[in-house]
């Protein structure tokens, strides 16, 4: 593997459900990479495809109804999707950590946080119990949870919503992983718990150096932690940029529509901001931009062929016929 | 925990109230007349009479409940019609073997259900899930004294395997082993069904669950995401279905032990009833009302044990 290659990178992704005789096109040829230390954002709204990107790269999305239609996932020089389930297990809660969205449900009732920690460190590192044991006491500490050792012996439901996302954060740690994958993981929590989290997460990763691999549908969330920002619709990324360039300068009418959908305390407005229509059912086959339908630009040519994901010189990637566009223009 | 058993044992003490005056009017309610099956048919009215005036027949039937209620009290449930024996002296006798059937029972087949119900969840679809769930359904659907005479007709009578009359001795004995492996399989049969059935969707919910993806994104074998995390958390509801068949079980082994000849508690409750031997009766009825009760409470025990969101309520 070359120096200077990305820790992750996902080539041309294809990830189909085929569900009652349809075939359900969740990820459509979906490119993006990680570097080491960094952080990516992949933003979308519900049903984009953004949480199946990435279960698929745990290699957790299950098979049937999930198929693997094509594309590659490069992780540390090697092809996931290649990889026996044996040694994909091993980089599972290893070298790939990962939080879900509901902390809530997202720990087993049964177990005490501390053992559900030790069990992920004794599979992967093969500690002994006492060690493993000091060692989920220390991550507990390490997510700045009050009285980690008197944390580690509660259920989960002892505590609080904040405190289990601590929790996951810490089993998702527990093995220093070299990518860590957050799958909303703070919109099931108060504004002021989501900030405390990314303040965390931002905080562990200058710790630790992990990659960071977020996923979520909140513009806000992004702009504070993210180097990087990839935008998905319907399945498909129809813009990709650096978060400076993305916010000052968005691109693709979709994410200039996402921004102006965010609410501003700053402009007076009767009405929020919304794009027009919905997203298209994964099952339709679409020719064309698969935002066409909503598109305030679409033409004939977007409806019948569509857009390649093409550079721009402000440092944008965009998939539409019409970039650029002239800032507020549309 | 201690909080959770002596909570139980209080919540029992009405019942065990209701029992008692259940077995009581059952027994005095009934037609046919103690004092004329203790004279025997033959005795003269006078006699009859005698004997209803000494055991206090004739009094209001809240002072004979007040009367039966005292003597209960003092661990004295009267004397059997037939044998003249103390009935605790004959419920005694047929406590063990009872027990002993029970275990025998429970041993095998709720680990076989369990077992059955996971594989079918986890094959679900499969030949397997499907074969599984034939016998469970078939398990359910059969009466247990047609199991009873099958298993006779089949193992006893035609392959001569295996004794079906009566106890050969305790359990750790051979000769125990073989005779109460009919009784305790026709018993078990019908337990394997529910507990199959039960666990199977249960564990199929469970490793639909959050928890269940956390604990394969921690890169679980397999193996170690169903038992651990999928079968662990599933086995609450099992253990309240467990919980719920204790009477199936109590009734089971009524007949069963009935068909078999096996000398337990089920068989005395029967023939006392048949032959009108009320003190017995009421004593068979009251040692199987304790042990629904002590099933229950040995439930409650399991389940706050399996579930700590149930201790702490």
């Amino acid at each position: 593997m070359a120096p200077d290659a990305p820790l992750l990178a996902v080539e041309d992704l294809k990830v189909h459900f085929a569900v009652e005789g349809r075939r359900y096109r969740a990820v459509d040829g979906v490119s993006f990479a990680v570097d080491r230390g960094r952080t990516l954002g992949v933003v979308g709204e519900s049903g984009c495809g953004k949480s199946v990107t990435s279960l698929a790269i745990m290699r957790l999305v299950s098979q049937p109804p999930g198929i693997y239609a094509g594309g590659r996932i490069v992780f540390g020089g090697t092809d996931l999707l290649a990889l026996p389930e044996g040694r994909m297990r091993a980089l599972r809660g290893g070298r790939i950590g990962m939080i879900f969205q509901e902390p809530m449900t997202s720990l087993n009732p049964v177990y005490t946080c501390g053992d559900q920690i030790v069990e992920s460190l004794r599979v992967h590192s093969g500690l002994s119990r006492r060690a493993a044991r000091a060692r989920a006491v220390e991550l507990l500490d390490l997510v700045r949870l009050p009285s980690p050792a008197k944390r580690a012996d509660d259920y989960p439901h002892q505590l609080s919503g904040g405190q289990r996302q601590r929790v996951m954060i810490a089993l998702a740690l527990a093995n220093s992983p070299d990518l860590l994958i957050a799958d909303e993981p703070t919109t099931a929590l108060d504004v002021t718990i989501q900030a405390q989290i990314l303040e965390l997460m931002k905080d562990l990763q200058e710790r630790t150096g992990t990659a960071i691999l977020l996923i979520t549908h909140d513009l806000g969330v992004v702009a504070e932690t993210c180097d990087e920002i990839v935008v998905m619709y319907a399945g498909t990324i129809v813009e990709r940029a650096p978060t400076q360039a993305l916010f000052a300068d968005p691109q693709h009418p979709y994410t200039i529509g996402l921004m102006a959908a965010v609410p501003r305390i700053d402009v007076e407005a009767e009405r929020l901001a919304t794009i027009e229509g919905s997203v298209p059912p994964p099952w339709a086959e679409l020719r064309g931009c698969r935002f066409a339908g909503r598109c305030p630009l679409a033409d004939e040519r977007c409806r019948r062929e569509p857009p390649p994901l093409r550079p721009l010189a402000t440092g944008h990637d965009v998939a539409c016929w019409y970039a650029p566009i002239e800032r507020r223009a549309a | 925990m201690i909080e959770t058993v002596a909570n139980r044992l209080l919540l029992s003490i009405p019942v065990l109230f209701g029992v008692l005056i259940l077995g009581f009017a059952l027994v005095t309610l009934a037609p046919g007349d103690p004092a004329r099956v203790m004279a025997g048919p033959a005795a003269p009215p006078e006699v009859v009479a005698q004997i209803r005036d000494r055991m206090g027949l004739d009094d209001p039937v809240v002072v004979q409940f007040l009367r039966y209620l005292g003597r209960v009290a003092e661990g004295d449930l009267g004397r059997s019609l037939i044998s003249n024996r103390t009935v605790t002296a004959e419920l005694g006798a047929a406590i063990v073997p009872t027990v002993e059937l029970m275990v025998a029972c429970l041993v095998w087949s709720i680990p076989l259900g369990i077992a059955m119900g996971t594989l079918a969840a986890v094959w679900r679809g499969s030949i397997v899930d499907r074969i599984i769930m034939t016998i469970s359904v078939a398990g359910v659907s059969l009466p247990i004294f047609f199991i009873c005479l099958v298993l006779i007709q089949v193992v006893g009578v035609q392959w001569r395997l295996l004794p079906f009359i009566g106890r050969g001795g305790p359990l750790w004995t051979v000769e125990g082993l073989r005779h109460i492996a009919l009784p305790a399989l026709s018993l078990g049969l019908i337990f394997i069904g529910p507990v199959a059935r039960m666990t199977r969707s249960s564990v199929l919910e469970v490793l639909r669950l959050d928890h269940v993806r956390t604990a394969r994104a921690k890169g679980l074998s397999e193996r170690r995401v169903i038992l651990r995390h999928g079968l662990r958390n599933a086995l609450i509801p099992v253990v309240t279905l467990i919980g719920l068949q204790a009477g199936y079980l109590l009734g089971g082994a009524v007949v069963t032990e009935t068909i078999f000849s096996y000398p337990g508690i089920g068989r005395l409750a029967v023939g006392a009833i048949l032959s009108s031997d009320f003190p017995l009766a009421q004593g068979a009825i009251l040692v199987l009302a304790l042990a629904f009760i002590l099933i229950n409470l040995i439930v409650d025990v399991l389940y706050a044990l399996l579930d700590p969101r149930v201790q702490r309520r």
